[in-house]
């Protein structure tokens, strides 16, 4: 069976659908999370969906971060379980701290609604391996508060450390300083992007299937893993195995 | 009872669009003079009984965990003098 990728269906959420298909489309296995879930059902990934969680009320995601399913979803994001935040996913994971930085008002204060092109900067992340560094693709993005804002030493770092994972390519859509549309934590599990790949996984619906590559990225950071934890324990037995044997 | 004000503001550096939108807005309206307009929001808490040192700590943690995210924004905590001097 492939790997059970989680998706958060918060008040408000809008894609939680779009994320569970993707993940399908994919050919991993989509488990849907509750809010108000105090575990998470065994899952390998959790995807946070795009949408207007709590109407937003306070602050994109601000109300969100405080939910049940989130105490679980932190624990085993800092254990290296790969996290993506998508849209009001991203603002939900900027408001809980695992990643740097806020979201605010697009700068010139109009909803944006676009097929936008982006060059993925990182693939060192779980859930961008499956791209060429410097690949360009287009997925849709729409919202009226992706500005992303950082301080400038945070921005320098997230620049040093290869943390820019994709950054809009031609006008910045958004006013995001540096041009930002995602960006990764430190281990490159947690990642967070306000455009939409769960948009673009079918030509049918969407500008193309780049979005695809994410959650294909997962899915084999996740079986990679598998393969390894398997050898390993097969190992372990060999061993165990000779030393019954010499004794 | 007790009114608690906690007033949130984005940080200087942090761009402030809905700011910018009123001060363009103000000319237009004939309002001449207004150099700058920066929006934020104000929260008044309703608090029972007194509002001790320690309460008023907590209801500060409060402000700096929801209310306000200090990434972005700064936020003041104060009690409104009215409410207080009323004891109502």
């Amino acid at each position: 069976m492939g790997p059970r990728i989680g998706v958060v269906t918060f008040p408000g959420s809008l894609d939680d659908r779009d994320a569970a298909r993707a993940v399908r489309l994919a050919g991993g296995e989509a488990v849907a999370l509750w809010h108000g879930d105090e575990d998470l059902r065994g899952v390998d990934a959790v995807v946070l969906p795009g949408g207007f969680s709590y109407g937003d009320y306070l602050r994109c995601g601000a109300i969100a971060r405080f939910t049940p399913v989130m105490g679980p979803v932190l624990e085993r994001a800092a254990d290296g379980m790969p996290v993506l935040g998508i849209c009001n996913g991203f603002q939900v994971l900027c408001e809980a701290h695992l990643l740097p930085g806020a979201l605010i008002r697009n700068d010139h204060r109009k909803f944006n609604c676009v097929d936008q092109a982006l060059r993925v900067e990182s693939t060192d992340t779980v859930w961008t391996n499956a791209f060429a560094s410097g690949q360009d693709i287009v997925v849709p993005l729409k919202n009226g508060e992706g500005g992303y804002v950082a301080d400038d030493a945070t921005l320098d770092r997230l620049e040093g450390e290869g943390r820019v994972v994709v950054r809009y390519v031609g006008d910045n859509p958004n006013g995001s300083y540096r041009g930002i549309a995602g960006i990764a934590n430190e281990r490159g599990n947690v990642v967070g992007l306000m455009p939409h790949p769960e948009h673009a996984v079918a030509s049918l619906t969407g500008p193309g299937t780049d979005g695809l590559g994410f959650f294909a990225s997962v899915l084999t950071a996740l079986l990679h893993d598998r393969e390894w934890e398997t050898t390993r324990k097969a190992t372990d037995f060999t061993h165990d195995h000779e030393t019954v044997a010499r004794a | 009872m007790a009114r608690v004000v906690v007033d949130v503001m984005l940080k200087p550096e942090i761009l402030d669009p809905q700011g910018q939108a009123v001060a363009q807005a103000l000319p237009r309206l004939g309002f001449d003079g207004v150099t700058d307009v920066r929006q934020g929001k104000r929260f008044e808490l309703e608090i029972e009984g007194e509002v001790t040192e320690e309460r008023l700590a907590q209801l500060r943690n409060a402000a700096e965990t929801l209310l306000a995210n200090p990434v972005i924004e700064e936020f003041t905590v104060r009690v409104e003098p009215w409410a207080r001097a009323s004891g109502s």
